[in-house]
């Protein structure tokens, strides 16, 4: 006859459950980030903050949180990245044991999403206001002031050097490229680097105004900039040919970024590719953002998200931001007064990438003090110029600390 | 961490001091600004160089045309052409070429217009 005991077998029940792991050990950072993604799930879905990616980060943060779901094994990765493990840089282990969210985030590891990324980017960005006006790209250079304050002040608060890199990228308001230099350089840190990055890249529109009018005077505010000249065809052609050949001879590190970036700017201009231009722009670019944004969310694994050197992430983040897009007014500033006023500066702050909000933020904040004035066309120069200046500003670090 | 050896640091998995670190930061953002101004200089060079080209492509003048018939306007404050508006006001010729780069589904900035005037 089998023994069956009723009581026994729901204690057991219970311990075998996902539910009781949550009170075992570290299990109650795993609820806690389970609260975390339901939360970056509303700023996504009701706040309409970057949902595109948010969604996808939130949801794959709530999978891999998930107990006993095996979608994502942190310890295969700590063995594929761990010198010492038989299984260091095996791919063919991750593939033999790893889950759905580990095979997504192969294409993390290899940078392969982020570079998709940046063809599409570059499939959906126009260079002309760039190309007309070429000295707006020194604002879009200034803008990369808070990627190096951020490292140094990461250095102070004792994060290494590869790791302090990693954090100051999110000051460049560029989220592939943050991705792409963490996934080389600090991939422990992904989770907290990623979310922080695209989470602020949302936040722009509150986090610069403050700053754009402080930095400025109303009179600078106020000034309306003559119409840039018209960009030839063969002009728009040539430009991402020779990005691409004069940057990765420059920093040979930034050629997978700044080289997709450019393939998808010329699918986009030379007129005989415009089926290609389309996939890129939508359909490519849409599968990869699901891969990206749910491997990125699979990262952040309570145990270790959950910590001090996350909060200080989120804070040297914000500060980055804030520094970048002063560095952007500054320069801008400079170039008011050198031009004797035909420059306004609210036009640096777009420096920082974010194409194209950053850009709309400087037109809004330009029209409230001029009603008839138009600045997104001006502003889309530096803001193209800081997609730019942050692959060089990563390209810079990787060769540092790659 | 040298500055002689951060830049061939290679592996190198911590910097030691605030000094090198300040180091790097400032040689970083020196380095962006060398790539972005050495970029910049190609592009004027290049744009100078179209520009001169486009200058020997058209080797007569346009026939002139009657100025008295048409009347000056200003031209719409950031348009991305030579538009003239007459009797428009500024706003109103925003709006309107933004409804016709939506009626035609294309970006706004690749589309010229020439002039916008009221039908009385």
């Amino acid at each position: 006859m089998l023994a069956f005991n009723i009581s026994d077998t729901l204690i057991r029940l219970w311990n075998d459950s996902g539910f009781n792991s949550f009170f075992v050990g570290d299990g109650w950072k795993s609820l806690a980030m389970i609260l975390i993604a339901c939360f970056l799930l509303y700023l996504g879905i009701v706040k309409k903050f970057e949902p595109l990616l948010l969604v996808g980060i939130a949801f794959g943060c709530l999978l891999s949180n998930l107990p006993m779901g095996g979608m994502y094994n942190q310890e295969l990765w700590t063995a594929f990245m761990d010198e010492s493990s038989q299984y260091y840089h095996s791919y063919g282990y991750i593939l033999a044991n790893g889950g759905l969210l580990d095979f997504f985030y192969i294409g993390v590891k290899t940078s392969l999403y982020p570079c998709l990324i940046f063809m599409g980017v570059g499939a959906m960005t126009d260079f002309g206001p760039m190309i007309a006006n070429p000295k707006s790209m020194l604002m879009g250079a200034g803008s990369q002031l808070g990627v190096f304050a951020a490292f140094f002040f990461a250095v102070v608060l004792g994060f290494t050097g590869p790791e302090a890199a990693s954090i100051g990228i999110i000051g460049g308001a560029d989220g592939p490229t943050a991705i792409f230099l963490t996934s080389k350089l600090a991939p422990w840190l992904l989770g907290p680097i990623a979310i922080a990055a695209y989470s602020y890249m949302a936040l722009i529109p509150m986090i610069q105004p403050p700053f754009m009018k402080m930095m400025t005077t109303k009179r600078e505010r106020q000034i309306v900039m003559t119409q840039s000249r018209e960009v030839t065809r063969t002009e728009k052609i040539i430009f991402p040919i020779i990005v691409t050949v004069f940057v990765a001879l420059l920093l040979p590190s930034t050629a997978p970024l700044i080289g997709c970036l450019m393939l998808g700017n010329l699918f986009r201009e030379c007129g005989v590719t415009a089926r290609l231009s389309d996939t890129v722009q939508n359909a490519l670019m849409n599968i990869v953002t699901i891969m990206l944004s749910t491997s990125v969310g699979a990262t952040m694994v309570g145990s270790s998200f959950i910590s001090l050197d996350t909060f200080k992430i989120v804070v040297l983040g914000v500060c980055a931001f804030i520094v970048s897009t002063c560095g952007g007014l500054l320069v801008g500033k400079i170039m008011c007064w050198a031009t004797k006023g035909k420059i306004n500066p609210l036009i640096g702050s777009a420096g920082v990438s974010a194409v194209p909000m950053a850009a709309r933020v400087s037109q809004d904040v330009g029209r409230k003090f001029n009603p008839t004035n138009y600045l997104l066309m001006h502003a889309m120069g530096p803001n193209v110029a800081g997609v730019i200046g942050s692959a060089l500003a990563a390209g810079f670090l990787l060769s540092v600390f790659g | 961490m040298m500055f002689s050896s951060f830049l061939t640091a290679g592996a190198e998995d911590t910097i030691s001091g605030l000094a090198d670190a300040g180091l790097v930061a400032f040689t970083g953002y020196g380095v962006v600004f060398f790539g972005i101004v050495l970029l910049m200089s190609v592009i004027i060079v290049v744009g100078n160089a179209m520009k001169s080209r486009k200058k020997v492509d058209v080797p007569s003048p346009a026939p002139a045309v009657n100025q008295t018939d048409v009347p000056q306007g200003p031209a719409a404050p950031g348009s991305a052409g030579q538009i003239k508006l007459y009797d428009t006001d500024p706003k109103t010729a925003a709006m309107l070429m933004a409804i016709v780069a939506d009626k035609m589904g294309k970006p706004i900035n690749e589309l010229r217009f020439i002039s916008i005037k009221e039908v009385k």
